[in-house]
């Protein structure tokens, strides 16, 4: 017992100290630096709100945000369900799938979709072949959600994958013999007992998609503008690092009050391979 | 009320599986009828095939081949939710996220049951169940043998044409199974319904059913009242899967005449074959051991010597060596006025002929 006691502070201490110097430090002269740079007070902030510019940013972020992980969710669930169902050759090739990417490069990803969107790529050229004008796909929304969500799906998929893999196959089939069809039986029974992956997913691909940069840069271009490109131009362009340090706050905030959400509706716990406890009857 | 002798018939049933090194018959043609309101129940090892052919009648694993008949009626393109057939499984597969009451009660609401009509059946078999008072609790906060029942009530509520259970007790300990194996005599024999049980335990096999399949390899190797797979063996797997059994080495004296006879380790002892043996024919007999009488050296046929005793309470168990080596278990009932041997002592034994079997 008293070895233990004295165990544990001792080996959290690290880990703490780290923490300490490499994000609570910089977090709190971050917030200092919103509030008094270049003069003390709530000057920043006030000219955030007042021009409509940075609002809007911060409304097109989460509102691509919101389509990015919307269509992970559509796009990620069908996979996990297979990886998760589905016997080892299929597993294995559906996870491949999502892993690989997963462990490239993200810049390399991400000029690799300039390629393929582009106006000389392979989509244009179908297009062209077939008589159809191609539509521009780069350098605005379609090519930041297209870049996005094939950066994202990983998490999505991972997270969905971690639940769906825990539920008992066996509780589709006495869905199914106790009289529902397929689909009631999903619906019923195995939809419910995947929410908690469902919602960590959702969570997870929201909260790293508004911090986006670099995808939405390269391929959203200058129509769409995320607010991390805004914290980025105040830093290096026009070195205005105490609106660039407010910018960086209520992005911080925003992130906050979604968790703090989705702690309310479903205890934090429950956002990493969650409803595992559950999941077994 | 006897029912009709054929209201399940499985025919020629067969599950192939391919794989890298060709087929494997996880079923080889298993064909068996289960009367109306029967307790039937399917034995064998793992990877015997039996709950392939459960999955297979409640519609989870198509059959390459044969037919699965239920009164009459070919369900091999009915969908498993419109079979009507209630599966209890190994693992009871409760929905975590509904109360007792709604698990029991969505059979029900799946088939468009009134509210109040649903309500009143749930009691009902809660009752029977003896868990009227635990409706509204989830299952994680029930033990495995209430989940048990729950999974047992929520299979029956919708008066299904077949109730069948895949190891049901397999999770639960010894005592819990023991209850749970008369409870579910009691229920099946309430409601008249004709149930297939999967399991590997012969004990809880005989104890629950009607009749016993023994199933291996994918095939039904003996199909009988659990007393008839017991004491009339139809072959070397079933004697020796059930219970224990000595395997006797023997020489055939006279064949084909009434009453057979044979040499064991010099002396001569009576046996009951299957088949026509011949004079001079080497075989084997297969004895149980409580079917062995133990005596006083020179009172019985066969000479030998104790090597082992080990006391059990009710029996005592001897293992006696022969004078050709053969080891013969003889299980002693430990009535006060039987008699006792010790370990080395000079020992002779024999049995009923009709207890001693030459199997193919």
């Amino acid at each position: 017992m008293t070895r233990g006691r004295l165990a544990t502070p001792l080996l959290v201490a690290p880990a703490l100290a780290f923490l300490a110097v490499v994000l609570f430090y910089p977090l709190a002269r971050t917030v200092e630096q919103s509030f008094t740079d270049p003069t003390t007070g709530l000057e920043n902030y006030r000219h955030l709100f007042a021009s409509g510019v940075y609002v809007r940013v911060l409304l097109t972020t989460l509102l691509v945000s919101g389509l990015v992980t919307g269509i992970c969710l559509l796009l990620g669930y069908p996979l996990a369900y297979t990886a998760a169902t589905r016997g080892g050759g299929v597993r294995a090739l559906v996870l491949a799938a999502v892993m690989i990417p997963f462990w490239t490069s993200l810049l390399v990803r991400t000029y690799a979709w300039q390629v393929i969107l582009g106006r000389e790529g392979p989509i244009a050229s179908l297009l062209d072949a077939v008589g159809v004008a191609a539509p521009q796909l780069l350098y605005n929304r379609i090519g930041a959600v297209v870049g996005m969500v094939y950066v994202m799906l990983p998490f999505m998929v991972l997270s969905l994958y971690a639940v769906m893999r825990d539920v008992d196959p066996s509780l589709l089939r006495a869905a199914r013999s106790l009289g529902a069809p397929a689909g009631r039986a999903f619906r019923h029974v195995y939809l419910p007992q995947t929410l908690p992956g469902v919602t960590g997913g959702v969570l997870l691909v929201f909260v790293i998609s508004i911090g986006f940069y670099v995808t939405p840069a390269l391929l959203g271009g200058r129509k769409e503008v995320f607010i991390a490109e805004l914290i980025q131009m105040n830093v290096t362009e026009t070195v205005q690092w105490g609106f660039a340090s407010a910018l960086g706050v209520v992005l911080l905030l925003v992130t906050l009050a979604l968790l703090a959400a989705y702690d309310r509706l479903l205890g934090a716990e429950s956002m990493f391979a969650a409803g595992r406890r559950e999941g077994r009857a | 009320m006897p029912g009709r002798p054929d209201y399940l018939a499985l025919r020629e049933l067969t599950k192939t599986f391919a794989h890298r090194h060709g087929t494997h018959h996880a079923v080889d043609g298993v064909s068996l009828e289960v009367a109306e309101g029967e307790f039937v129940s399917l034995l064998g090892p793992s990877g015997s095939g039996k709950t392939t052919t459960l999955m297979m009648i409640a519609g989870f694993v198509a059959p390459s081949a044969g037919a699965i008949v239920v009164d009459d009626r070919s369900i091999a393109d009915v969908p498993p939710h419109r079979r009507n057939i209630g599966v209890v499984f190994q693992s009871y597969a409760l929905f975590p996220k509904m109360t007792v009451a709604a698990n029991v009660g969505f059979p029900l609401r799946m088939r468009g049951v009134s509210r109040a009509r649903v309500k009143e059946q749930v009691t009902r078999l809660l009752t029977l169940v003896g868990l009227e008072a635990y409706a509204d609790r989830r299952p994680a906060q029930l033990s495995g043998g209430q989940q048990q029942r729950v999974a047992l009530a929520r299979a029956l509520v919708f008066d299904p044409g077949l109730l069948l259970l895949d190891e049901p007790m397999s999770a639960l300990d010894r005592k819990l199974r023991e209850q749970l194996q008369l409870e579910v005599r009691r229920i099946q024999r309430t409601l008249n319904v004709t149930t297939l049980y999967v399991t590997h335990d012969q004990d809880e096999a005989m104890l629950l059913s009607d009749r016993v399949a023994i199933m291996d390899g994918g095939r039904v190797q003996q199909l009988g009242t659990p007393r008839e797979v017991y004491t009339a063996p139809a072959n070397r797997f079933v004697a020796q899967f059930l219970g224990e059994t000595n395997v006797v080495p023997a020489t055939v004296v006279a064949g084909d005449a009434g009453s057979p006879r044979a040499t064991v380790a010099g002396g001569l002892v009576g046996f009951a074959a299957r088949r026509a043996t011949r004079a001079g024919e080497r075989v084997e007999l297969f004895v149980r051991p409580e079917q062995v009488t133990l005596a006083a050296a020179g009172e019985r046929a066969l000479a030998g010597r104790v090597a082992q005793a080990l006391y059990l309470g009710d029996t005592t168990r001897y293992r006696v060596r022969l004078g050709d080596g053969t080891l013969v278990t003889a299980a002693v009932a430990n009535r006060s006025d039987a008699p006792r041997f010790a370990a080395e002592q000079q020992v002779s034994l024999d049995w009923e002929a009709a207890s001693a079997r030459v199997l193919d």
